[in-house]
């Protein structure tokens, strides 16, 4: 059941019932993301910006491409490299911003940060520093959608990493078991940490892990952001038909290092300038102007909006307030009379 | 024996060197431990000298990777098997909990588990909820298990040499924050005995009983508090368990007063193990009321500003002497 996909090429454009206005917007998320990650990093390198920041640069197509075929209502779960994809699902760059920075104008009132970036409106169930951590929370969101018979997905992205984890094997299983809608999307970008992922692998045949599962596994170049859309929407019109989950395993090349400030000392430049030759937002740049989709001028206008609205994103976060001190102990718990208790016991 | 100064890191990579050239059945499993010298640098050079098959570095697997050095451990090697966060132990709980704290007792005495899992704890370095957590309180909890969480250079080589040479399963708690700390390290066979507190400054007027980085925290405060004429006595229990109660209950009937800093959480916390010990056994010494300095009942936040306010500081410590004195 597992295969590799080719390349959707020049006519086939066509056949995928986007509109023009749909291709263009690719690109805008994309260049959106790449513009965030690639300001983040300098936020980080000015010291304004505590832990660790991983960036999601040369990995876009995979979000943009993935979220593009969900709906609204469709749950994802996502990583410590989840700015991409909290971006591509819609979620606000002020306030991804703000959260990023520690303020309390960000998504989880800067008590998350970067790697715990989550908004339950609009189906983010949480970046994740565990790896792995995401696979059992999206698995349990399709389990919700065929509890309840709504027919929402969920989709899970993952790096090649958490593909070891004993968690994705137990969920499988059972996401199989009791056809449940949820799509395992798992980025190969070549990297877990300090170690080329190739080395970690007994073979590279990564989309046959569905396989003893029992439902259809697929590997694709994750640079190419309409082959991407169009797996995933495949996988995801099953799931919705109740025909259980799909792994997909999407290839790429994380062109910064694990986290920003990555010394880099495990791997060259001629491979890394190698990859960047694929770069998949360039390479999409070219192919609408390739395929007449879009003109210089209409991407020239597209690339000043989203660097201004990077620009506000920064300006905001970097003007809102840190949260008050008594913050410490808000949200502890969900049940107010629970965290009330809370309170009482602490003095 | 020579001393020098090393630093935290140094001296834990040390005591590996000396126990896998000493031992062949010593060998160290972890994710990017051999190519790559260790997330935190703790394991550099070990791959030149001791080659693949004794400095493994993994996929991202904790309870598969635990587990074989449970199984390995069990079957004759001494496995020293690196976990990058102390969070990430709780992936691999039922191998440490269930399969090797138990084996001994479960099997009569005659399964040995000589088996230590390094990793590191703490908090104040922006890492957020996942990343900054100090989880000994969960294997303290529990019977079987050696506990250690050392708070200078020549504690953390001398326990941890300690530790590979027991039959025992070990769980070797570093702070993510003191790496670079420098101190004085005994050459070669330095070895810190298992359960053995150690006085880190001689004093009158207070008790304080610190582990890992609160240990550097109430060195400080202590310096401040001597400007101000208090006069404190550290004990730093370097095994939490098993406790070394009798130089704590030492200290404290010399001084009678009482202070507890530990940076795992308050509740259940190893505070409050301590303070039930004291009161068992030496209640009536005291003159004021014992005090505990702790994490607060929180995850901990990412924001800077609260991520500070969440677990101790110097001046909270200082703030619980001052209190007592
Ligand atoms: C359970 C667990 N083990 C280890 C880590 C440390 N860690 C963070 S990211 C990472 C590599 C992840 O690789 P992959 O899943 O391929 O994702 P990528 O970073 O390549 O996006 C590791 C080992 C972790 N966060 N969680």
């Amino acid at each position: 059941m597992s295969k590799s996909v080719n390349a959707v090429d020049g006519e086939a454009i066509s056949d995928l019932n986007l509109t023009t206005e749909q291709l263009v917007e690719f690109y805008e998320k994309m260049y959106t993301i790449q513009r965030f990650d690639t300001e983040t990093a300098k936020l980080y390198q000015q010291n304004l910006i505590q832990g660790a920041v991983h960036s999601y640069v040369g990995q876009e197509a995979v979000a943009v491409g993935a979220c593009s075929a969900l709906r609204q209502g469709d749950y994802i779960s996502s990583t410590h490299r989840g700015h991409g994809h909290c971006l591509a699902k819609g979620l606000d760059p002020k306030r991804m911003l703000a959260e990023i920075l520690g303020r309390r104008t960000g998504y989880c009132k800067g008590k998350g940060g970067s790697m715990h970036i989550a908004d339950l409106d609009r189906g983010i169930l949480g970046a994740n520093g565990i790896v792995g951590g995401g696979i059992g929370v999206a698995t349990g969101a399709a389990f919700t959608a065929r509890y309840k018979k709504l027919d929402f997905v969920s989709l899970c992205f993952f790096g090649d990493g958490a593909l070891h984890q004993g968690i994705f094997h137990e969920c499988a299983d059972m996401a199989s078991l009791w056809k449940l809608p949820v799509i395992y999307l798992s980025e190969y970008n070549c990297f877990a940490e300090f170690t080329h992922s190739v080395k970690t692998f007994p073979h590279l045949n990564l989309e046959k892990r569905a396989e003893p599962y029992g439902f259809p596994g697929y590997r694709i170049d994750g640079n190419d952001v309409l082959l991407v859309y169009k797996t995933v929407k495949q996988a995801v019109d099953r799931a919705r038909r109740g025909e259980g989950p799909a792994l997909i395993v999407a290839t790429c090349y994380r062109l910064e290092g694990h986290y920003i400030g990555d010394p880099l000392t495990y791997r060259t430049r001629e491979e890394t300038e190698e990859a960047r030759t694929k770069e998949p937002v360039s390479a999409y740049r070219r192919r609408l102007l390739k395929n007449e989709i879009a003109g210089e001028e209409i991407l020239w206008k597209i690339e000043a909006k989203v660097q201004k609205t990077i620009q506000e994103a920064i300006d905001f976060a970097l003007s809102s307030p840190e949260p008050e001190t008594d913050e410490l102990f808000t949200d502890v718990y969900a049940t107010p009379e629970i965290q009330t208790l809370l309170l009482k016991g602490k003095k | 024996m020579a001393v020098r100064e090393l630093s935290y890191r140094d001296a834990i990579k040390e005591a590996l060197f000396e126990e896998m050239r000493r031992d062949p059945n010593v060998f160290c499993i972890g994710e990017d431990i051999a190519r790559f010298g260790g997330p935190m640098k703790v394991t550099e050079g070990l791959l030149q000298e001791f080659g693949e098959e004794r400095v493994v570095d993994t996929p991202i697997a904790e309870a598969g990777f635990v587990g074989i050095g449970v199984g390995a451990a069990m079957t004759g090697l001494r496995p020293v098997v690196e976990v990058m966060y102390n969070d990430f132990l709780l992936l691999a709980m039922d191998q440490i909990i269930n399969q090797a704290a138990k084996a001994s007792y479960m099997f009569g005495g005659k399964c040995k588990m000589p088996i230590v899992v390094r990793t590191h704890a703490g908090a104040g370095r922006g890492n957020a909820a996942q990343h900054s957590q100090s989880l000994w309180m969960l294997f303290v909890h529990l019977p079987g298990v050696i506990v250690m969480a050392p708070s200078t250079p020549a504690d953390a080589k001398g326990l941890l040499k300690s530790a590979i040479r027991a039959d025992s399963p070990t769980l070797f708690f570093e702070n993510k924050l003191i790496y670079g700390m420098k101190g004085p390290v005994p050459e070669g066979e330095h070895l810190v005995p298992i359960g053995k507190a150690d006085i880190k400054r001689r004093g009158k007027d207070v008790t304080i009983v610190s582990t890992s980085r609160m240990t550097v925290f109430a060195l400080g405060a202590a310096e401040k508090l001597a400007a101000e004429g208090i006069d404190v006595e550290i004990v730093d229990p370097r095994t939490l368990k098993p406790l070394d109660l009798d130089t704590v209950l030492e200290s404290v009937r010399k001084t009678k007063r009482v202070v507890i800093v530990d940076e795992g959480c308050r509740t259940g916390g190893f505070t409050a193990e301590v303070a039930a010990r004291i009161m068992d056994e030496a209640l009536d010494y005291l003159d004021a009321p014992m005090a505990r300095v702790a994490t607060e009942d929180t995850p901990i936040p990412y924001c800077r500003k609260l991520e500070l306010e969440a677990f101790p500081q110097e001046r909270d410590i200082i703030a619980a002497v001052k209190k007592l004195a």
